[in-house]
């Protein structure tokens, strides 16, 4: 592989953001961060392209040294990451063009803060080197922290530092584990660690915690997970649409590369614990969700729901629930963006996101009332959109690990039910009876070029799920493999070490 | 071992010396009116030790009997001391250029920077103090150098008074030291403990060695002087204190420890612990209160030297490569601050208080974008330069087993985030103070283009200097 796609799909973005920097004048500002998105996103889909499916390991695979002392610049894809690329590069055209009329003030300072922030979710995902991941990983963190800062709500302050302080302070640990695992393994590099590194039991049980702490957050999973809906009420619309469709997924996408195959007999160990935050999770926030009255709140809670779902996917360790981890992600990356739009688009113009300040919308936005339809049935996970494939292998892989854990998410599907529909009644149907409501206006030209595809990809997939476990099976597969093999070796070894301590005595 | 050789060996600090007799002569002749032409004779100056520095000097030769080394790890030190004091005095130049120039402020750095290169290149206990005592008389007086100024004059005593006592100490744990051991050179000394062990009278000498040495890296408990001093001293001074000053106290706490008592690691590393500890903690959590800028720094620099005392306590050539790299970043985000603390000024008057900074983005963007960057990177924040800094001492501390004290480190870092942040915020998030006086110096800009690129491009050149600081921490621990 001699053409350094991955590189220049990764590092597209910051072309961008120099271009601005050169011309920072509002409206060549904003042209120049939706060309730039749509050409990245044209190189991700090459990515896409070029992508073998029939190959379980990393593709694409670039390799420069970097710092020395086996810690390189390497980026790959596998079917685990490669989607999550393409998902990236896919909503920020839509966040750009979102933010065409809603932002006003410093629009270069903000478009520049997306199109680096693009760049480090996009290396987040091909990074195949521990220090490489955590300077993008960690390094995302300052754009959305400005994001939130200043072009946020009233709470804005409160709510970026919030944000800040939850993920770094998760984050820290996770930079010593690496460290120990350089020492431990003489090297960063991740597909050195995944093919055949094996950490002791006890030092697995530690690093696994570290890691933990980090990706928890991230998630964010019971009860870490209080910075989400501050975060989200506070952040602008597109700010919205990123934090839940990329940077959660982050979160999931780590428990996937990094804790269950380098720390598998750790995994199996807190897999209990990782299905117990979970159910609570689901149970939990979906009833908070229930009860809020802001919009935004409510679909960020629905989230930490959601990926509840994902986290008990994974860790089931079998094949649907794992494939139906991703599938979730994915699909929760399109639908929640999806929703974050439409809130977006009341707030244009009404400047609220009181659920009581709207009613009976359907009456002067019948097509806005059929996009939000789709959305609030595919986060219900109604079948026929994307929101059902995920949810159903996720809790077919819980069922075939314990059927408790099943029984426990079904009632969380029931009860997304019941909130996503009671505000969908809320906000769309009723009689308008609101004066301020008399006049609003039906979705302009640019809004229904922004809904319409999310509309087509989220029924699209929930009709064709194989487009994505087309990319996925061969890479989970090797993961639940090797996972199995690893453990198999751990407990060999854990009754040698038994029958040695017999013949002692 | 002729004179010869031995001049040779010390000829960057020679040049060095006569340099800063010959602008005190030329000063002293051509009266105040050549202030600008001192500045700029003793910059040159600094650009020629340097130049000679790094091409002149042979690898690992020592002079006058051991009392001097002139090895890698002097050179690095060395050229991280001459850059930032070259820059400082690039600094001073401008703030004091209207009313108040005078040529003793160059001259002065010049021979605290000579302190410097000596204490970095010492090669024995009599050595090292030599080159610690110029460095610091010059500095009390640099400290006080606003004559007329209050803050100033108290900030040069409280240097003095505090600056005194622990060269006392100092002073004491030497003798301590040569009488337990019966040699004042650090290879030697390394060779009696060795032989014979480490006893009580030893440790004695050398808590009273780390004590002193603490007190000029500013470590917890040693720190109080800081922030009045970085307070009171003039912008461009407490630029100088906090760059230049600290690497040539850092590089000689480095090489005094590490190579005289590595037979004493245990016994060492359970104090420098406690002070980085003490000290990553205490930088982190007093810096939140605080509303002036430069004391938010001195707190800040506290807790840096912390994190570099984390890479000493590792007691590793890896260690100390850590607290190199550590350094050669920190002198330049440092520079870059406090270029733009420099700036801050509104109708010719300097401003200092954090709310002066307000809304910076919107009334100066570039000015705001490079103070947040540096403020970003003294937090370590990935892909900034800071982060590789911490990274190294980290990394060196993870291996050296030191777990629980990078948790802390960690942690500290975490609470520091705060503040930092609440400076981002301010500038960024907040509506806008009164602009702040557009004519920024020429020498003050190139540094902060010269520091922002340092900051943001350090991920991608990082190699050659960790690679150099890996040769220079290979001499003390071979």
């Amino acid at each position: 592989m001699s053409f350094p796609i991955l590189s220049l799909t990764t590092f597209a973005p910051l072309i961008g953001a120099a271009l601005i920097l050169l011309m920072p004048r509002a409206n060549a500002a904003r042209w120049i961060a939706l060309i730039t998105t749509i050409v990245t996103l044209g190189l991700s889909l090459v990515v896409w392209g070029e992508f073998d499916t029939h190959v379980a390991g990393f593709q694409l695979v670039e390799k420069a040294s970097w710092l020395g002392g086996g810690i390189s610049y390497h980026m790959g894809v596998d079917g685990i990451s490669m989607l999550f690329v393409v998902l990236t590069a896919g909503l920020m055209p839509f966040c750009i063009a979102a933010s065409w009329e809603a932002i006003e003030n410093r629009v270069p300072e903000y478009m520049i803060a997306f199109l680096v922030l693009e760049t480090l979710m996009i290396g987040v995902f091909c990074a195949l080197d521990l220090v490489l991941f955590y300077v993008l990983f960690e390094g995302g963190l300052i754009p959305m922290f400005l994001i939130i800062g200043i072009w946020g709500g009233k709470r804005r302050v409160y709510a970026s530092f919030k944000f800040f302080l939850y993920t770094f302070t998760g984050s820290v640990l996770m930079l010593l584990a690496i460290m120990a695992m350089y020492w431990y393994a003489g090297t960063t590099d991740i597909v050195t660690l995944l093919n055949g590194v094996h950490f002791p039991a006890r030092m697995q049980t530690w690093l696994w915690l570290a890691f933990f702490a980090s990706f928890a957050v991230k998630m964010p999973m019971w009860p870490v997970h209080t910075w989400l809906p501050d975060a989200h009420v506070e952040a602008p619309t597109a700010g919205s649409v990123i934090l839940a469709g990329i940077l959660l997924k982050m979160g999931g996408y780590g428990f996937l590369r990094f804790s269950l195959p380098m720390f598998p007999s750790a995994s199996e160990m807190f897999a209990p614990l990782v299905f117990t935050l979970s159910i609570v999770a689901i149970i939990y926030t979906s009833l908070v969700a229930l009860a809020q009255e802001d919009m935004k709140k409510l679909i960020a809670y629905s989230s930490v729901a959601h990926m509840g779902f994902v986290t008990m996917g994974i860790f089931t360790l079998t094949h649907q629930g794992v494939e139906g981890g991703i599938f979730q992600m994915l699909s929760h990356g399109v639908v929640s963006g999806a929703l974050f739009l439409c809130v977006g688009v009341v707030y244009d113009r009404m400047h609220t996101r009181e659920i009581s300040a709207y009613g009976g919308l359907v009456n002067r936005m019948p097509v806005y009332a059929a996009c939000f339809m789709v959305f609030t049935l595919a986060n219900v996970g109604l079948p026929g959109t994307s929101g059902f494939v995920g949810e159903f292998l996720t809790m077919l892989g819980a069922y075939l690990h314990n059927s408790w854990i099943a029984i426990f998410a079904a009632t969380g599907v029931i009860l997304s039910a019941a909130y996503a529909l009671y505000l969908y009644r809320r906000i769309i149907f009723g009689a308008l009876v609101k004066p301020a409501l008399q006049t609003i206006q039906d979705l302009s030209a640019r809004e229904v070029a922004i809904l319409a595809p999310l509309v087509v990809i989220t029924i699209a997939l929930g009709f064709y799920p194989s487009v994505v476990t087309n990319v996925t099976t061969p890479s989970v597969a090797k993961l639940i493999h090797d996972n199995q093999a690893s453990l198999a070796m751990d407990h060999a070894k854990g009754k040698v070490a038994l029958v040695q301590k017999g013949a002692v005595q | 071992m002729t004179l010869q050789t031995d001049l040779l060996t010390l000829l960057p600090e020679l040049i060095m010396a006569v340099g800063a007799m010959a602008l005190l002569l030329a000063g002293a002749i051509g009266g105040e009116k050549t202030a600008p032409v001192i500045s700029w004779g003793a910059i040159a100056l600094l650009v020629v030790t340097g130049v000679v520095a790094v091409m002149g000097t042979p690898d690992h030769t020592t002079a006058f009997h051991g009392a001097f080394v002139a090895d890698s790890f002097a050179r690095f030190a060395q050229i991280l001391i001459l850059i930032g004091s070259a820059l400082s005095i690039l600094l001073a130049d401008e703030f004091f250029q209207p009313n108040a120039a005078r040529f003793e402020l160059p001259v002065l750095m010049v021979l605290a920077t000579l302190g410097m290169m000596l204490m970095v290149s010492a090669g024995s206990l009599i050595a090292l103090y030599l080159g610690l005592e110029l460095q610091s008389l010059a500095l009390y007086v640099l400290a006080a150098f606003n004559r007329d100024h209050l803050r100033s004059t108290e900030a040069g005593l409280k240097y003095f008074v505090l600056g005194a006592l622990s060269s006392g100490m100092m002073l004491y744990g030497i003798s301590l030291i040569y009488g337990f051991t019966g040699t004042v050179e650090f290879t030697r000394i390394a060779q009696v403990v060795g032989q014979a062990g480490v006893g009580i009278g030893l440790i004695f000498g050398i808590v009273f060695l780390i004590s002193g040495l603490a007190f000029k890296v500013s470590a917890v408990p040693f720190h109080m002087w800081t922030p009045d001093v970085y307070e009171g001293a003039p912008t461009p001074i407490t630029a100088y204190l906090a760059t230049a000053a600290k690497v040539a106290a850092m590089a000689l706490f480095l090489r005094a420890i590490l190579t005289s008592f590595p037979h004493a690691l245990m016994q060492w590393r359970q104090i420098i612990i406690v002070l980085s500890v003490l000290s990553m903690a205490l930088g982190a959590i007093a810096a939140l209160g605080q509303k002036n800028i430069k004391r938010l720094m001195a707190y800040s620099s506290i807790g840096h030297m912390g994190y570099a005392l984390l890479g000493l306590a590792a007691g590793t050539a890896l260690g100390a490569r850590g607290v190199l790299i550590y350094l050669a970043i920190y002198v330049f985000t440092n520079l870059g601050v406090f270029a733009c603390i420099q700036a801050m000024r509104r109708g010719g008057r300097q401003v200092e208080t954090i709310a002066d900074l307000a809304g910076l983005a919107r009334t100066d963007p570039k000015l705001a974008m490079i103070f947040s960057l540096s403020f970003l990177s003294l937090a370590g924040l990935p892909p900034l330069a800071g982060f590789f800094a911490k990274f190294y001492v980290f990394l060196a501390a993870i291996q050296a087993g030191l777990i629980w004290p990078a948790v802390l480190g960690v942690l500290a870092s975490a609470i520091g985030l705060v503040y930092y942040l609440r400076l981002v915020k301010v500038m960024y998030f907040d509506d806008p103070a009164p602009a702040f006086d557009r004519d920024i110096g020429l020498g003050s800009q190139a540094i902060l283009v010269l520091s922002g690129i340092v900051t943001v491009f350090f991920i991608v050149a990082a190699s050659p200097i960790i690679s150099s600081a890996d040769a220079a921490a290979k001499v003390l621990l071979p």
